[in-house]
């Protein structure tokens, strides 16, 4: 049912776990199924550059690969360059996933955000593109093509 | 292939050689059309009578009462719309469970949208029927009860013989789902005032596609699929012959056997449950300690998700299944969770393991041994674990 890619993710998840004292935590759930994930990221005020990101997750495994695959994405990344990892982004990367699992990866790109934004509000900085993030996405879920 | 440990024994059954060896025949040798004529066909006609022998035999019912079918979902089908139709000029009533199979279910939506009211009754946190319920739910126009036998989820054994008693009381019609309990747990018809049962061959060790409805003689149902005079013209189509001989077999060797494989399945699966809930914390057990299914376990695990845990189960080898809303593609968890209360996050941690005659305490061990790694793996990754870990911490250093 799944990619090589997202089992390879799955199985061996890459940056689990928590940042102590992160610049940003970003945690977000689908209500509707249950789902949760959190995001912790590192960000050097200086370079605005993500030096670290970390995830823990509470889903399918289609999750748990977009997570690990996102933290993955963001590492090394300005805030603007992380902006542009989006859910799409996140499934090419991971060779596609199901239809009725597009929806986990959508978790994955509103927790970076929601991080982001955390990060944000400490700081008293704006960033460019970024909405208030929703705690409960299955609202916006309906709208997405699968 | 790598070794599997199959523990979903509620989803289907290996069939058993015997059955296989018995049903053979009736491809290459004996393929005649049991409604021809000629002596050819003498044998499918003799096979098909002896397996209607075999399975009223097991019910305490008669020959004539025993219609094949292509299995549950289509019984299931039958005895409702069938029932609803024919008696529809008593009421237009009908009650059942929350926790039925998803053939009942949707059977009850269906009528609902043609003019019939249909009660879903309660179940307690065991998924026990609630017997004030299905009395209070009962009124002069309810037509037919139908009440699972048991859960196929949570192995729950319902008070059959109370809610047969019931009906008999009030005149109304009762059909019970035994596809999970049938070959596993006695059922006489005439003691429980059962009038319709449903069951499948393909979770007896049995072949797929092959079922039977039985209806007590001298109910009004008229046929559901129309065409010619088969099954005393109340079902139409040539008759699986093969299935329907395998059939014969495998529920032959599951009455022989029953009380043996009870004891052997019941002891295995308490010594799971046993292991599990002593070895992994913040786990439930989910349906009735002891009233339940012989070969059922179901588990739920606090902070984890069941899909990851199924496929993990899987790398090692494991068959089991979840509940779980992300399995279910529908972004719910199991209605029959819901129903004993379970709130959705806990639902979602759930996993059933099933057992067959095969299984072996190695794999038990085996499977214990796995589980315990994978949830304390998928916990550490779980925020909600987190959360539950450093309130615990701060309540601790408070306290
Ligand atoms: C309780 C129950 N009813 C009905 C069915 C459907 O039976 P079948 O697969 O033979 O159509 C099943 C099997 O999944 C079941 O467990
Ligand atoms: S997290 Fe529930 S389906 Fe993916």
């Amino acid at each position: 049912m799944y990619s090589e890619k997202v089992m390879d993710h799955f199985q061996n998840p890459r940056n689990v776990g928590e940042i102590e004292g992160a610049s940003g935590v970003g945690t977000v759930g689908n209500a509707k199924c249950g789902d949760i994930m959190r995001i912790y990221l590192d960000i050097d005020d200086e370079t605005r550059i993500i030096k670290d990101c970390k995830f823990k997750t509470f889903g399918c495994g289609a999750t748990v690969a977009t997570s690990s695959m996102a933290t993955e994405l963001v590492i090394g990344k300005t805030i603007e360059e992380a902006m542009k990892v989006t859910n799409k982004a996140v499934m090419e990367a991971l060779d596609g996933l199901p239809a009725v699992k597009v929806h986990c990866s959508l978790l994955a790109e509103e927790a970076i955000h929601a991080a982001l934004w955390d990060y944000a509000e400490k700081n008293g900085i704006t960033i460019e593109g970024l909405e208030k993030p929703k705690s409960d996405i299955s609202e916006h879920e309906e709208d997405e093509e699968y | 292939m790598k070794k599997v440990i199959y523990l979903d024994n509620a989803a289907t059954t290996k069939v058993r050689p015997e059955v296989v060896e018995a049903m053979l025949p009736y491809y290459t040798e004996h393929y005649g059309n049991p409604s021809s004529v000629y002596a050819f066909s003498t044998p499918c006609k003799k096979a098909m009578a002896h397996t209607r022998e075999i399975i009223a035999n097991a019910l305490g019912a008669k020959t004539e009462e025993i219609y094949f079918t292509n299995g549950g979902t289509e019984s299931d089908n039958w005895a409702l719309k069938a029932a609803a139709e024919a008696y529809a000029s008593k009421g237009k009533h009908i009650i059942t469970t929350k926790i039925e199979h998803h053939a009942i279910l949707h059977t009850g939506e269906y009528l609902e949208k043609n003019g019939y009211d249909v009660t879903y009754l309660p179940v307690d946190e065991m998924g026990v029927v609630d017997l004030k319920a299905l009395k209070e739910a009962i009124r002069p126009d309810t037509i037919l009860i139908s009440v699972m036998f048991a859960n196929n989820e949570i192995g729950t054994i319902q008070p059959i013989k109370e809610i047969g008693e019931i009906a008999k009381e009030h005149g109304i019609l009762f059909h019970t789902d035994a596809v999970q309990a049938f070959g596993h747990e006695p059922i006489n018809v005439e003691e429980l005032h059962i009038d319709m049962l449903s069951a499948s061959a393909h979770k007896l060790h049995g072949p797929k596609g092959v079922g039977f409805l039985y209806i007590r003689k001298g109910l009004k149902l008229r046929s559901f699929i129309h065409g010619g005079a088969q099954e005393r013209k109340r079902r139409a189509g040539t008759e699986n012959v093969p299935g329907i001989v395998g059939l014969g077999k495998c529920v032959e060797i599951a009455v022989a056997s029953m009380d043996e494989t009870k004891k052997k399945e019941t002891e295995l699966r308490d010594y799971l449950i046993g292991r599990v809930m002593s070895e992994i914390p913040f786990t439930r057990l989910n349906g009735h300690p002891t009233q339940r299914l012989s070969n059922n376990a179901n588990f739920a695990f606090q902070f984890i998700e069941g899909e990851s845990l199924l496929i993990m189960l899987d790398m090692a080898g494991i068959c089991g299944s979840s509940g779980s809303a992300c399995t279910s593609g529908s972004l719910d968890p199991s209605h029959v969770l819901l129903a004993i209360g379970l709130p959705h996050e806990i639902a979602h941690g759930s996993l059933r393991l099933t057992l067959s005659d095969e299984t072996t305490k190695e794999e038990i061990d085996y499977t214990v041994d796995n589980l315990k790694a994978i949830v304390e793996r998928l916990r550490s990754m779980s925020p909600l674990y987190e959360d539950f870990v450093k309130s615990r911490e701060k309540k601790e250093i408070q306290g």
